[in-house]
């Protein structure tokens, strides 16, 4: 195996490649053309809803309990799990689940979104990539609570935020999951998410 | 090997059909020029892309090597693979150590590229293909016809047939939503019941370690997030220097693709879930040979959205098959042509040089130039068919004979109104095959000009 690195490593470096330079995507006048929004969590919202999203500005996480108390899919759900604090009303204790298996039947799942990115409706997403990873994906809806002050406008700046030292996992969730794969028709609800809600919550929670 | 012009035949005598295909495919491509417009800095965006793949070409050996040691310092098992053999093998051999029966696996052209699926079958391990499009061209035996759609040739009465046959599904459905449904829940158990997941790679970053897998479907994420063992598999060309340059990329990669302005999720992969193991595997397979040359070395910035397909009029009107590549379309005839300059000497020539494909590349490669640098080298090294030799041969000798050229034009006014179908529309005049001749004029270009200005 060392072998075929070896290898590798020598075939490249045979080859006579003009050496070019890395843009330095920190310069003041590149930063100066990426786009911008008068109103970015405007910008979030309307993208969302173009991706299939749903996006709600409230007050407080009581705002929040009042939202999903009205959301069909909310009230048809049999299991629900909820990893912010006095958010919906959960019917199982995640904690207690050690193989993400068993979070299979989970209908809504109510969970922490870090921050939103105006230009393509996308919420960063973070965990250890334990068991509770999976309620992202295998849910069968997926309601994310962030920060309303937590925007930025573009990927720019979205990467300005994240840094990547410790093992880790994260995803931008943009939108429940799709597919067009049958002649260009749009399905949602392909493999993850059937319906996403964002919750843009104002005050500290 | 059939030629591209033989392999499109078939595809081409569907009328109907092919004009659906080519409808489809300028559909995504309208889609991705609404999405284009809504960014004033595109251009800048192409340009940023261009110039960091470029440096990471130039500096891929240390940027692999860098890319190894994050890797390994975040706690992930790194392999390398010299062609798809040895790739196959590394593969099956971490599943046999963790006596893997069943596998869940996300759109990756590089195992379509190795074979792996029929490789791990062949060993008694299922491998599911979980990406709806690829999912069905596997349940048809086929190979995918789009690397972004991959059953974007198949008609929903036909994927209504096929899940009735294999899933037992309504006789006659052609509803997308009915078949996707029903699709999910199918997958649904696959993915519960598998041992561990394959991916496919968008992104490496060097400075990281990480790596980036993209879908809209949620697949990547739940055939990783259920099993304990994870196995990337990505090309050396994959990297990039980095995490900040996921920014220029992810902002490219999606509305190139499909026009959306993101894909439904984008992934961040760093070392292994707490219980769990993570490999990753580098293939060479002719890629470190591409960096080498000055004509074809951009051919590497390839990030595989698809736009080079979406608007060539001939993969529109030909379908991917036509190409027998793992990758169709553009980008697929300049990677083929290197990878086997014989067995793809016709691709270069399913080229019209309009140039569409430049202009919509997200990552700046000259295709049409490369196709046209490649028609250059399948001459050189003798492989052009005898019909294209001769012609060019007789023409370059003609080009270069004034009197000649005027005598044979004269001649071809006079004669050819007066010639019979069968000598005019025959197998030596390919271009004739679909088309009709244009009128013949009565004067040549140069006998107007004696005639109108020369006498001033």
């Amino acid at each position: 195996m060392t072998a075929s690195k070896d290898h590798i490593l020598s075939q490249l470096r045979k080859q006579s490649v003009p050496k070019t330079e890395l843009p330095d995507l920190q310069d003041a006048k590149l930063k100066a053309q990426w786009v911008t929004y008068a109103d970015p969590a405007q910008q979030f919202s309307d993208t969302l809803e173009s991706v299939g999203g749903l996006c709600w500005r409230v007050k407080n996480i009581e705002e929040v309990n009042q939202r999903l108390a009205e959301l069909p899919v909310y009230q048809e759900s049999n299991q629900i799990c909820s990893l912010v604090s006095d958010c919906g009303q959960p019917t199982m204790n995640v904690n207690e689940v050690t193989d993400p298996h068993d979070f299979k039947d989970v209908d809504f799942a109510i969970l922490p979104g870090e921050f939103c990115v105006a230009e393509n409706g996308a919420v960063w997403t973070t965990n250890d990539g334990g068991p509770q990873r999976t309620l992202y994906f295998l849910s069968q809806h997926v309601a994310l609570i962030v920060p309303a002050s937590e925007i930025v406008p573009h990927m720019h700046a979205a990467y300005d935020r994240l840094t990547f030292e410790n093992p880790s996992f994260g995803t931008f969730m943009s939108g429940p999951s799709k597919t067009a794969d049958i002649e260009q028709s749009l399905v949602i609800g392909a493999h993850g998410a059937r319906s996403l809600t964002v919750f843009l919550v104002e005050e500290p929670f | 090997m059939p030629s591209h012009p033989k392999l499109a035949e078939a595809f081409v005598k569907d009328k109907e059909r092919a004009r659906w295909h080519d409808q489809s495919l300028w559909f995504v491509r309208s889609k991705r020029d609404k999405a284009v417009h809504q960014l004033p800095e595109w251009e800048l965006l192409r340009e940023q892309a261009s110039k960091i793949k470029s440096y990471t070409v130039s500096h891929l050996p240390d940027l692999l090597e860098e890319f190894e040691r994050n890797a390994k310092a975040k706690g992930v098992h790194v392999h390398w693979a010299r062609d798809a053999k040895e790739h196959n093998e590394i593969v099956h051999s971490i599943l046999q150590k963790h006596q893997v029966k069943r596998i869940v696996k996300s759109k990756s052209m590089l195992t379509e590229e190795c074979h792996l699926n029929p490789y791990l079958e062949r060993h008694g391990i299922e491998i599911v293909d979980t990406d709806l499009g690829e999912w069905i061209v596997q349940l048809q035996d086929k190979p995918p016809s789009h690397i972004v759609m991959p059953a974007i040739h198949i008609k929903k009465e036909e994927i209504g047939e096929l899940f009735h046959e294999k899933l037992g599904t309504e006789k006659g459905a052609t509803d997308p939503q009915y078949l996707a449904e029903s699709a999910r829940q199918h997958l649904r158990r696959k993915f519960i019941e598998a041992d561990a997941g394959i991916t496919g790679v968008n992104f490496a970053i060097a400075d990281t370690g990480g790596f980036v897998v993209c879908t809209n479907e949620g697949n990547a994420d739940l055939g990783t997030g259920l099993n304990k063992l994870h196995i990337a598999c990505m090309g050396i060309e994959k990297l990039i220097p980095r995490a900040s340059d996921l920014s220029v990329f992810l902002r490219l990669l999606a509305r190139s693709a499909t026009g959306q302005p993101i894909t439904t999720y984008s992934s961040h992969f760093h070392g292994p879930k707490p219980d769990g193991e993570m490999h990753i595997v580098l293939l060479d397979n002719g890629r470190s040979e591409i960096s080498g040359s000055d004509e074809f070395r951009r051919s590497l910035n390839c990030i595989r959205c698809a736009a080079c397909m979406n608007t060539c009029p001939v993969y529109r009107r030909s379908g991917g098959y036509s190409y027998n590549n793992t990758v169709p379309g553009p980008i697929g005839s300049i990677l083929g042509a290197a990878h086997d300059t014989k067995k793809h000497s016709s691709l270069p020539f399913a080229c019209s040089l309009c140039a569409s494909c430049t202009d919509v590349c997200p990552v700046k490669i000259d295709l049409h130039h490369q196709l046209l640098t490649w028609r250059k080298e399948i001459r050189l090294k003798g492989l052009l068919p005898l019909s294209k030799r001769l012609s060019m041969k007789m023409m370059g000798w003609m080009m270069q004979a004034p009197r000649l050229y005027q005598f044979a034009g004269t001649c071809a006014r006079w004669v050819v109104p007066y010639l019979p179908r069968f000598l005019l529309y025959n197998r030596f005049n390919a271009w004739g095959k679909q088309r009709e001749l244009p009128d013949i004029p009565k004067q040549s270009f140069r006998e107007w000009m004696k005639k109108n200005h020369d006498r001033k």
